[in-house]
């Protein structure tokens, strides 16, 4: 450990503090999985019949819709842990600690790493979760390769981190828990008005360019390419600019609100 | 500790200067804490005490002024000031989520010790702060007087030469204020320099070298406690009377007193000396008075704090 850097090393710590805490009070991050879960099951099993008669123009079977479905699930699954993350870090800085931490010699920006990458981690084992009840309602993906499988992780990674950023700012701008929980309801939003239930040229042509010109539709059509072998098009590119983009004004915004004056 | 860092200060700070908009909280603050010495800062309520530590402490800035801790200059090296500093604050600086133990391990890793060090360490600081037995439950569990040691304690990880201390025994029961004196006396015992707020006085007059008073944001007056009282005159020597006939002919005789008609007491100011005694008992005797009770005050910290923190919810016998 004693040839980490001391940024790095500090990270680890304040790592090691969330994973402990999400450890200890593992209902957030179930709470994060059950929505996904639970409409999952819902757009299978109970509308599925009715959303497939609309896919592929008309006449899929279910087995198609699953298909079709799931890479919006799993982002869904990405969305819905930041929006817990800007909670937890509105929560995490009521804590006395926090000051304790400001009055250390250590590295400043590792409390906000720290928080990153946990919910990073947890996000990456909730897709996973996620992803093994898709498994067992029907969903294969056989025809990816090794390659695309681990492109579909990296972009799954790349968005998490990119939102991850910008719920920290929020978490850090919202005066308490409540009004943090009303910052990261976009985050759950969003992708209810992206591609993830039906595809965008099928809904009313006045609604399409809020269905397009959002982060979620580009990085679940991606997902579906990597998947499952549809078209990416220019949606990778637009997707990573997306996260670039939205992961550097996060980050800048969080480090910001980190270093003014606590009250 | 060597004589040259006895010497130097600890805390230097010139012309400290703080505003939230147009509310001044402190007003071009002067002090000087010598290394291994406890320093108080005594005050009313939002006189601006935890203001003063949270900028010396480097939690927030400070708008004007020349400021150093551990000689390093807070505006220009705030990390060095960390590196040197301890801090438990009003509010107890602990994660209430995670075990007492945890808590201390987390503070260690912070501080880079290495497992072992840091194991060693924990394990020291939860025996000498009597929380073996709580190490493994959550510190959110903990008694206020619980927190307020493992705060202490995780302060003291990485043995910091200066500690602050913000009002350490705030609603701590008297048992747990009189360990929290033990431990601040085991400290400067050490060497460590203590800078102490409190709103009690008995507890600057107990532990603090040099003690200032800090009113309506700047120091009213400052030095050592018997310096302090020396500054107003606090001693006085009281009477009072069964009848308000007594009362009369001793109100009219006695010159330089201080009458309450209603409680039929009279105040004479008094350095509280036998002689001064014995020629007032010999005077009341031969005018043939009887005082019902007779009683001596000598000045204490409450008089110097309600002389100086005008403003302040002050009895009446302290108005002069």
């Amino acid at each position: 450990m004693s040839s980490l850097s001391p940024a790095v090393r500090d990270s680890f710590t304040m790592l090691r503090r969330n994973l402990l805490h999400a450890r200890r009070y593992p209902s957030l991050t179930l709470n994060v999985l059950l929505m996904p879960i639970v409409l999952l099951l819902l757009f299978v099993y109970v509308f599925g019949d009715v959303m497939s008669a609309g896919i592929g123009g008309g006449g899929a079977d279910r087995a198609e819709y699953i298909a079709y479905l799931v890479p919006g699930i799993l982002l869904m699954t990405i969305g819905g842990t930041p929006a817990g993350t800007a909670v937890s870090v509105t929560m995490d800085m009521t804590e006395g600690i926090i000051a304790r931490f400001r009055t250390m010699a250590i590295h400043r920006g590792s409390v906000l790493i720290g928080h990153v990458v946990g919910s990073v981690l947890r996000a990456v084992i909730s897709v996973v979760l996620v992803g093994a009840v898709a498994v067992a309602v029907g969903f294969r993906s056989t025809d990816a390769t090794v390659l695309e499988w681990l492109a579909a992780f990296w972009l799954l990674v790349l968005v998490t981190t990119a939102f991850t950023w910008i719920a920290v700012g929020m978490g850090l701008a919202s005066p308490n828990a409540e009004a943090a929980s009303n910052n990261g309801l976009p985050l759950i939003i969003l992708p209810f008005i992206s591609s993830a239930f039906v595809p965008v040229d099928a809904m009313p042509s006045w609604f399409q360019p809020i269905a397009e010109y959002q982060p979620f539709t580009p990085a679940i059509e991606t997902l579906r390419g990597l998947l499952l072998g549809s078209e990416i098009g220019n949606d990778g590119w637009i997707t990573v600019s997306w996260c670039l983009g939205l992961g550097t004004l996060g980050y800048f915004w969080a480090t910001s609100l980190f270093n003014r004056d606590p009250e | 500790m060597t004589t040259t860092t006895s010497r130097s200060l600890a805390i230097a700070a010139k012309g400290l200067h703080k505003a939230y908009g147009d509310k001044t909280v402190l007003d071009g603050i002067d002090l000087a804490v010598p290394g291994g010495t406890v320093f108080s800062l005594l005050g009313p309520n939002g006189a601006g005490k935890t203001t003063v530590v949270k900028i010396l402490s480097t939690l927030i800035g400070a708008d004007a002024g020349e400021l150093r801790v551990d000689g390093h200059d807070l505006a220009v090296d705030p990390q060095a000031v960390r590196a040197a500093i301890g801090v438990t604050g009003q509010f107890s600086a602990v994660d209430g989520l995670i075990t007492g133990e945890e808590n201390m391990l987390l503070v260690a890793d912070l501080h880079h010790l290495s497992r072992r060090e840091g194991r060693r360490t924990t394990a020291a600081l939860l025996d000498r702060f009597d929380l073996v037995a709580a190490a493994k439950r959550p510190a959110a569990t903990y008694s206020g007087g619980m927190r307020r040691r493992l705060d202490i304690a995780m302060t003291l990880v990485g043995d910091p030469r200066i500690i602050f201390l913000d009002e350490p025994t705030t609603g701590l029961d008297p048992r747990s204020r009189h360990t929290m004196w033990g431990i601040i006396r085991e400290l400067v015992a050490d060497g460590v320099t203590v800078f102490l707020t409190t709103q009690y006085l008995e507890e600057a007059d107990e532990l603090a070298d040099r003690i200032a008073v800090l009113n309506d944001g700047r120091i009213a007056a400052e030095g050592s406690a018997d310096e302090l009282k020396r500054l107003i005159p606090g001693g006085h020597v009281r009477l009072r009377f069964a009848d308000r006939s007594a009362y009369r002919s001793a109100a009219v005789a006695l010159r330089e007193v201080t009458a309450d008609e209603e409680s039929l007491t009279l105040r004479l100011p008094s350095d509280g000396s036998q002689r001064e005694l014995r020629a007032l008992l010999d005077w009341l005797d031969s005018a043939d008075v009887e005082a019902d009770q007779v009683t001596v005050h000598t000045p204490d910290l409450d008089d110097v704090f309600f002389a100086l923190t005008s403003g302040a919810d002050k009895p009446a016998e302290a108005v002069r």
